[in-house]
């Protein structure tokens, strides 16, 4: 069983490596949406210390939303999808392999970047690593939840939109003790509680979102 | 799966070919009483109910907005059930029935939010604040549009009725969290003032009203969904032959051409 996981995220990080560009157009993104909030609401360094952990939050739910269209659909274009269901092993196992293989490939570089642009916002010194656990903790909800929408829109027309419509509800109560953990470290309240929930929220997402994943893809497959 | 036949049971209404006569039956009824309930709870609650010590006047539109919240979540944890019922058992019509009252708790949800906007103004100053139940409620909302849109987007009526299905379990998670925000952010919004385990702390009448407007909701969205499924199983059921029958006789009823 350990195999079937392993020889599906090794397939997925190579393919991923082989594409870097891909991986490396979310990460422009990432950036991009975080240059233009100053453009946007003016650059008083005051404002966007008060907006950082907020704006980098978001920028990092939209560059992950955006690049949820590519964790099944190049498979279901080419019958890889079909022939992993088709297979005798637990669906469930390589539908995870594949979202960890999604959130290495995708979600850790966003994670690897935010601090950088936490600099350009003027984040003040000690919420970095709080801004880096919430975000390693909060990524992986996302990419969980959003392996469902993203099944489930399988090859749909205007797929992208309704895939936005379908999970960012969804990931609203992740934004709020993701951004909420850096505010309270900033406020001095202390962080721990809001990760501890994030951590939490992962914890039930790992146990539930593959089952409604895989469940999600037998439906959009058949 | 044909069981030896054991008399009349609930059961065979799951049949939509039994489902649709009843369902025709049945709808009228709720919306009379729909109807009736909703002059009383009206009338009970702008000429009956006393002024509100404190909100004067403004408070009475509580007589549409909280009947119309209860609805719109209860209507949710409808939906998902239905979803469960028909992945589990298979059965079609419960995912049709998803179906129909999806609009339904949409249109909920927007009265709710409407109403408690045009209360927040005289009460808070503001039409909309970023508290944590206007928040969940406007998000309940995009909930039911996502499942609207999901299911009217896939062409497939199987894949449909199975990713609607999914996606509509998926967010019944939400409304527990919906319900319980107001308590894990303390915020702006006023408590619950209604609850089962101490004594309500509203005049009777007022609560009379609301409970009264809260049961037309329900018979009215009983009526809607009735009448909205009907045609639904007509066109999903029209390769069989008791569609082509049902429309003959109701063509001929209506004496119009066959």
């Amino acid at each position: 069983m350990l195999n079937t996981f392993v020889a599906v995220l090794r397939r997925d990080l190579l393919l991923a490596w082989r594409g870097r560009a891909d991986v490396l157009v979310t990460l422009a993104f990432f950036v991009i949406v975080v240059c233009l909030f100053p453009f946007g609401v003016g650059a008083e360094p005051n404002l966007l210390r008060a907006i950082a952990p907020g704006v980098l939050w978001v920028a990092a739910l939209l560059a992950c939303l955006l690049s949820l269209h590519r964790l099944f659909a190049q498979d279901h274009v080419d019958g890889t999808l079909e022939q992993l269901l088709l297979s005798s092993e637990p669906a469930v196992l390589w539908v995870m392999a594949k979202v960890l293989a999604f959130w290495l490939s995708t979600g850790l570089p966003v994670v690897a970047v935010a601090p950088v642009l936490g600099l350009l916002l003027d984040l003040e010194q000690g919420a970095y690593p709080v801004l880096v656990i919430s975000l390693a903790l909060g990524t992986p909800i996302l990419a969980l939840l959003g392996a469902v929408g993203a099944a489930l829109t399988l090859g749909l027309r205007g797929g992208g939109m309704l895939l936005a419509l379908l999970v960012l509800p969804l990931f609203v109560p992740v934004l709020i003790f993701g951004a909420g953990a850096v505010e309270a470290e900033l406020s001095g309240t202390g962080a721990t509680a809001h990760l501890l929930l994030l951590g939490g929220g992962l914890a039930g997402a790992l146990a539930l979102a593959p089952w409604a994943c895989a469940a999600a893809l037998r439906v959009s497959t058949e | 799966m044909s069981r030896p036949d054991r008399g009349p049971s609930i059961l065979r209404f799951a049949a939509p070919q039994n489902f649709y006569p009843l369902a025709g039956r049945l709808a009228p009824w709720f919306a009379g009483i729909a109807a009736v309930l909703t002059v009383v709870g009206l009338w009970l609650g702008f000429f009956v109910a006393p002024t509100d010590a404190t909100q004067g006047e403004v408070y009475r539109v509580i007589f549409i907005h909280v009947p119309a919240a209860w609805m719109s979540m209860f209507v949710y944890l409808v939906m998902a059930f239905w979803s469960a019922v028909g992945l589990v058992m298979n059965t079609r019509l419960s995912f049709l029935m998803s179906q129909a009252l999806a609009p339904t708790g949409a249109m909920f949800c927007v009265v709710a939010l409407w109403t408690g906007a045009l209360w927040g103004r005289p009460t808070w100053g503001a039409y909309w604040v970023w508290d944590a139940r206007l928040t969940s409620q406007a998000l309940l909302l995009f909930l039911y549009l996502g499942f609207i849109a999901l299911t009217r987007t896939i062409e497939d009526p199987r894949r449909a009725d199975r990713a609607g299905a999914l996606i509509a379990l998926v967010g019944a998670v939400n409304v527990p969290v919906i319900y319980f925000s107001v308590q894990w952010w303390n915020t702006l919004h006023q408590g619950a003032s209604v609850s089962l385990t101490r004594a309500p702390s509203m005049a009777a009448t007022m609560l009379a009203g609301m409970l009264v407007m809260a049961f037309a909701a329900w018979a009215y969205t009983l009526a809607v969904a009735l009448w909205r499924v009907r045609p639904m199983i007509l066109e999903r059921e029209r390769h069989a032959e008791w569609v082509g029958a049902v429309l003959t006789r109701e063509a001929q009823r209506q004496g119009g051409r066959t």
